[in-house]
């Protein structure tokens, strides 16, 4: 155990070698099927979303219902790169993540001083405006994103492997934001702005900072989306997606990273386990999710860390200062 | 060391605080006494930045402090211990004074400060890994005290740290007060319990729907009659 004691050890050979190991274990089960590698696929896009919006509602405590704004942001300015830009796949994930990110600054910047209720609203008049604009592009000059009807022809770059590698990525980047003193500082900002900042926390900035992390990560999950369904298209980019994501994170319990994984990985697969019961789907999905608030209203994690297996391992541990309560065991 | 010169606060059309003059020197505990809606704790907020005064000046060792953020403003050392105590509930009571010690960078000094905190507090010690949430309202309030001093502050701007505090923790509370000073930090304290603060403190001001009516050491306003009917209960 000394190894995992280790700090590089700890933070980055452990969770490269746990999700190489993950990776490979689903793979070996999913390979032969393609319905399940895109079902897989789609866990791992949906991951990246609710981990990022769970930054911001969860661990910030702004209650963001824009989130598919910022993605929608993400899926055009990637998908149009690699389709008339030609950019390879990566470059253009990369421009979508910067693209979402300056939304997410720009649409923060002046929204973040309302609180609760309003903040919600005003994300939520963001996501529309967002979806607005992509339906009068081509009105707007931008004849190629073609407006309501979408743009089709995305080339198909997002396997399960690079959608799997960015999903490890983005929970580590956010484990590891989380657990640093601007998480902490983010943590404040949720329990009490004013005693916040009065300690010397800029609220301000902390609240920007992560939603402008966390709208880059919507932007990322928006990218690899477009590239899996191969079609950029407005509607895809809706108030239920952000809901989407909301729910999930609600699921799995709102600042919890490790629920808002599982979240999203639970409502992804009921959403397709429920596919046979055709129209009644959404009726189960609705019953299922009371069921959870009604028994587990924290949601399915609570506030409690998974601390065995993989996931332990992709988040650091607590600053050092607490290594006396360590001892204590699983956290 | 602190100065208040012609404080003036609005809450849209009200005028909470009109023409507010004070000083607190290096070392005192100087007491702001008053009823409910004087303005004693607008008073706080507005050193402090959590308001902006609508004109006055108010300077900490000759820096202006007016119009610098409220997290600038803890940054230079005025700390505000606010009114109700504002723990963060759902961080263990060391993530509390940890967060206490957001603004500064020296490590060393911070755990040292953490163990004088719970030196001065032995019971926050024993609750280290609770949640703050689950503290009593006695712990709480020393906890928010102690996570102004993981801070070091110059001045410390207690607000109301004796409400809803059963008479022995309000006696504790006030002991704590008078050697947290004693070990040098300068407190500005605001207070409903005029009997106690002024008993603490050095000098008082009292403050009456937004204007300062009477100064002076506090063994002169505790002898003066006014003070005594108004506040005293006599």
């Amino acid at each position: 155990m000394r190894a995992i004691e280790n700090e590089f050890v700890r933070r980055f050979v452990v969770p490269a070698v746990a999700s190489t190991a993950l990776y490979w274990i689903l793979v070996s089960i999913a390979y032969r099927n393609d319905y399940y590698m895109y079902v897989l696929t789609m866990c791992a896009i949906n991951v990246i979303g609710a981990t990022s919006l769970n930054l911001i509602n969860g661990f910030t405590g702004q209650f963001s219902l824009g989130h598919a704004g910022f993605m929608a942001v993400g899926a055009y300015v990637a998908g149009s790169l690699t389709k008339f830009g030609h950019w390879p796949f990566v470059g253009a994930l990369l421009a979508g993540m910067a693209g979402a990110a300056v939304a997410g600054f720009l649409v923060g910047l002046p929204t973040l001083r309302l609180r609760g209720d309003y903040l919600a609203i005003a994300t939520l008049g963001f996501g529309e405006i967002i979806r607005m604009l992509i339906i009068n592009s081509d009105k707007l000059g931008l004849k190629f994103l073609e407006g309501p009807r979408g743009v089709p022809g995305i080339k198909r770059y997002s396997t399960f492997g690079w959608a799997f590698f960015f999903a490890v990525v983005t929970v580590w980047i956010l484990a590891n934001y989380i657990w640093s003193t601007h998480g902490r500082a983010c943590g404040a900002v949720k329990e009490d702005e004013v005693a916040a900042e009065a300690m010397g926390v800029g609220t301000t900035t902390y609240k920007v900072m992560s939603f402008t992390i966390g709208a880059s990560f919507a932007g990322l999950a928006g990218g690899l989306h477009a590239h899996l369904l191969q079609l950029l298209h407005p509607a895809s980019y809706d108030f239920l997606k952000s809901c989407d994501f909301l729910v999930m994170i609600v699921v799995g319990g709102m600042g919890n990273l490790t629920g808002s994984v599982l979240g999203a990985l639970f409502v992804t697969l009921i959403t397709e386990a429920l596919r046979k019961l055709l129209e009644l789907r959404m009726l189960a999905y609705a019953v299922g999710l009371i069921c959870v608030m009604l028994f587990r209203p924290e949601g399915l994690f609570g506030t409690r860390e998974f601390s065995l297996g993989a996931l332990r391992f992709l988040a650091p541990r607590r600053p050092v200062s607490q290594v006396g309560g360590d001892k204590s065991g699983a956290t | 060391m602190l100065e208040v010169n012609d404080l003036h606060v609005y809450y849209g059309g009200i005028h909470a605080l009109s023409g507010v003059s004070f000083k607190v020197e290096e070392g005192e505990i100087v007491t702001l006494i008053g009823a409910n809606g004087a303005g004693k704790s607008t008073c706080l907020k507005a050193i402090s930045g959590l308001i902006q005064p609508r004109s006055g000046c108010i300077r900490l060792k000759g820096q202006a402090l007016m119009g610098i953020p409220a997290h600038k403003i803890a940054e230079a050392g005025v700390i505000h211990v606010p009114e109700g105590r504002r723990v963060f509930a759902n961080m263990t009571v060391l993530e509390n004074l940890e967060m206490g010690a957001f603004a500064r960078s020296d490590r060393s000094g911070i755990e040292k400060d953490l163990r004088e905190v719970f030196r001065r507090f032995p019971r926050l010690e024993e609750r280290k890994y609770q949640l703050a949430g689950t503290l009593s309202g006695g712990e709480q309030q020393m906890l928010a005290i102690g996570r102004g001093l993981m801070a070091r502050p110059k001045i410390m701007l207690l607000d109301e740290p004796s409400m809803g505090l059963s008479p022995i923790l309000v006696r504790e509370i006030f002991d704590i007060i008078k050697s947290i000073n004693a070990a040098g930090t300068t407190v500005l304290l605001v207070e409903q319990n005029a009997y106690m603060a002024l008993q603490t403190a050095k000098r008082a001001y009292v403050l009456e729907t937004g204007f300062l009516t009477m100064e002076g050491p506090c063994d002169k306003l505790l002898a003066d009659p006014k003070v005594r009917s108004a506040y005293l209960g006599e």
